[in-house]
């Protein structure tokens, strides 16, 4: 019976497409396995260092480490522990809260600017796209280490600036102005890659489009809100999902800062930051994966809520 | 005479209608520069004159560029050289490194059909979304059991893992190598590798050199992977090492002057390199970036 159905199929198969011949049959094979030892090194190194450090990463999160009981095997018990442990949950509003604030305002940036750069062609339009993409060829590290200059209220231009008028300027790094002067950081080093990005999206847009909206009487604003915008929304989706992405795991600027933020950045700022602490500082590496995981799912969730708000418009995923 | 008086009342409406652009992105010029300007000027004071000057945003007195060099690249035996060269080393292996890796999956993906390719290619989309910090503390303590953290190869294996960089190159290669192109060297008689490195490469060339620059990018700005798998300072890259200084500094408040002033050099010429690679590549890495979002 199912030898019988199988052969149907077969057949009904084969006569929507001409039978293979057993040399066609080996030439696929070969293809295949060409195709295969293409793919092969990065399969490799895909498993050596992304699923390995993550699988042995989960198995290790199971297990906790006392001083009398030594190590057990506890089940979920350090993600139980992580998804009500204060410091870390704490840090999770933080980097949600950042991001709901730092993307819009760098999407807004970058697409502004980006638009601006499309319309305007002269010289300085183009040494302008230069620079304001530069801060992205410069390490985080460098670009926080200049701003925790600029920030400091005894030396930086702020204080001299407040100073004139008799005053004293707010420390940009302190409990109170922390968010507002991570959020420049972050917007001064990451809007100009943003921007290069639309840009280069506005650039590939059939320019035969602007001449048939000029016909039909539309104006350069409504060009660029009626037709530019929707056409480059699919940049817009790519880089929001890597904005968010990267904000989430945010690390570099508040762990070089903190030294300098007089305890406006704690060790648990971040869930990062947290589970760098925790791991190098404390030596519980069993915690620290199990934050880690957390924060794995934490992006995963939100990336995935993201998508499927955006979906309807279509994704670079799909 | 007519045709330039014309021309020349045409353009002036257009350009007085370009002044409130030009004003807006005159502003965001100054705000991007505003750090860079910074740094340009206070590379060449002291420590004395970095804190007690007469202003951040000019020159102090005295100016003093080759003396803040020298002390630079002499400070505890030179140890910034060191810095910068195993920045170089760690982005150039990284980058080619994970570069190579990407072309030729990229091109597996997109030229071969076999059994697999689209849950392979579903699985490498979904770990782009993987956070990548996230694992650095795995990896770390994978690394550790193996006695393979504080080596060079700490930074440089993980950093041959690129997913993005494949896509790109699938979507790349997908649209510029054209099947018959590859099926016609084939009948010529040349080999499957042949085929890849004379015909299907050259087509690939924008993409490839834009995913060898941004790799190569990401290598060199990398923080978190290197300061987590490294202890000894003679490893470090650039970025940690002005890290482990920034933070030597604010530890001992007063008596880490000297540092200060290594700091801010020390970052001016540490972004050289890159800056002058964007600015003579950029030809290729404007177009290249595309690549991703218009699909």
């Amino acid at each position: 019976m199912t030898s019988a159905s199988a052969i149907a199929t077969s057949r009904s198969r084969r006569a929507s497409r001409p039978p293979l011949s057993a040399g066609q049959r080996a030439a696929q094979r070969r293809k295949a396995f060409t195709g295969w030892m293409f793919i092969a090194p990065f399969g490799v190194v895909f498993l050596l260092f992304l699923v390995a450090p993550l699988l042995y990463a989960f198995g290790l999160s199971l297990f906790t480490k006392g001083l009398a009981t030594g190590t057990q095997f506890a089940w979920f018990a350090n993600y139980a522990a992580a998804f009500t442990d204060p410091s870390f949950l704490r840090g999770v509003v933080f980097v949600v809260t950042f991001s709901l604030v730092l993307i819009p305002i760098q999407m807004f940036l970058s697409l502004a600017i980006a638009l601006v750069l499309d319309a305007v062609t002269t010289r300085f339009a183009r040494f302008s796209r230069l620079v304001i993409f530069l801060p992205y060829a410069i390490p985080a590290v460098i670009g926080a280490i200049m701003w925790g200059f600029l920030y400091s209220p005894t030396f930086g231009p702020l204080g001299q600036v407040f100073g004139l008028f008799g005053g004293h300027a707010p420390f940009l790094l302190d409990g109170d102005h922390v968010f507002g002067g991570l959020i420049n950081v972050v917007t001064w080093q990451w809007a100009g890659y943003y921007m290069i990005i639309i840009y280069a999206a506005l650039q590939g847009i059939d320019p035969t489009i602007y001449e048939a909206a000029k016909i039909d009487g539309a104006g350069p604003l409504q060009v660029a809100f009626r037709i530019k915008v929707p056409l480059v929304t699919n940049a817009l989706l790519l880089i929001l999902v890597f904005a968010l992405i990267g904000t989430l795991q945010f690390f570099t600027e508040p762990a070089v800062l903190r030294p300098v933020s007089n305890g406006g950045i704690t060790a648990d700022f971040t869930p990062n930051l947290y589970s760098y602490t925790t791991a190098f500082s404390y030596a519980q590496f069993n915690y620290a994966s199990a934050i880690s995981f957390a924060l794995g799912i934490v992006v995963f969730v939100c990336v995935y809520v993201f998508l499927f708000i955006t979906r309807k418009r279509g994704s670079f995923l799909s | 005479m007519t045709a330039l008086t014309t021309s020349a009342a045409r353009r002036r409406p257009a350009a007085r209608r370009n002044v409130g652009p030009q004003i807006f992105l005159a502003l965001l010029v100054i705000y991007f520069l505003i750090p860079l300007w910074w740094m340009v000027i206070n590379s060449s004071k002291s420590a004395a004159g970095l804190f007690g000057g007469t202003g951040a945003m000019w020159f102090a007195r005295d100016i003093d560029y080759l003396g803040n060099l020298q002390d630079l690249f002499t400070y505890d035996g030179g140890i910034y050289l060191h810095w910068l060269g195993n920045s170089a080393l760690y982005a150039i292996a990284g980058g080619v490194g994970s570069t190579v890796i990407a072309v030729l999956a990229g091109y597996g993906f997109a030229k071969f059909a076999f059994r697999g390719r689209n849950l392979s290619f579903a699985l490498l989309l979904g770990s782009v979304m993987v956070p990548l910090t996230a694992l650095v503390i795995p990896t770390f303590i994978l690394f550790a059991n193996l006695h393979l953290t504080d080596t060079i190869w700490a930074v440089i294996l993980p950093s041959l893992l690129n997913p993005f960089g494949v896509y790109l190159m699938r979507v790349y290669a997908g649209d510029a190598v054209s099947d018959e192109l590859l099926d016609a060297a084939r009948v010529d008689g040349a080999g499957e590798v042949r085929t890849f490195l004379q015909v299907a490469l050259p087509l690939m060339r924008p993409a490839v050199v834009t995913v060898l620059l941004l790799s190569m990018v990401a290598t060199w700005n990398n923080f978190f992977l290197p300061l987590a798998m490294l202890s000894d300072n003679g490893l470090f890259p650039v970025t940690v090492g002005l890290g482990l200084w920034q933070s030597l500094a604010s530890a001992n408040n007063g008596g880490g002057h000297s540092l200060w002033s290594l700091i801010v050099i020390g970052s001016l010429v540490s972004i050289i390199p890159l800056v002058i690679a964007f600015l003579s590549l950029q030809r290729y890495w404007q177009g290249g970036l595309s690549i991703g979002s218009l699909k």
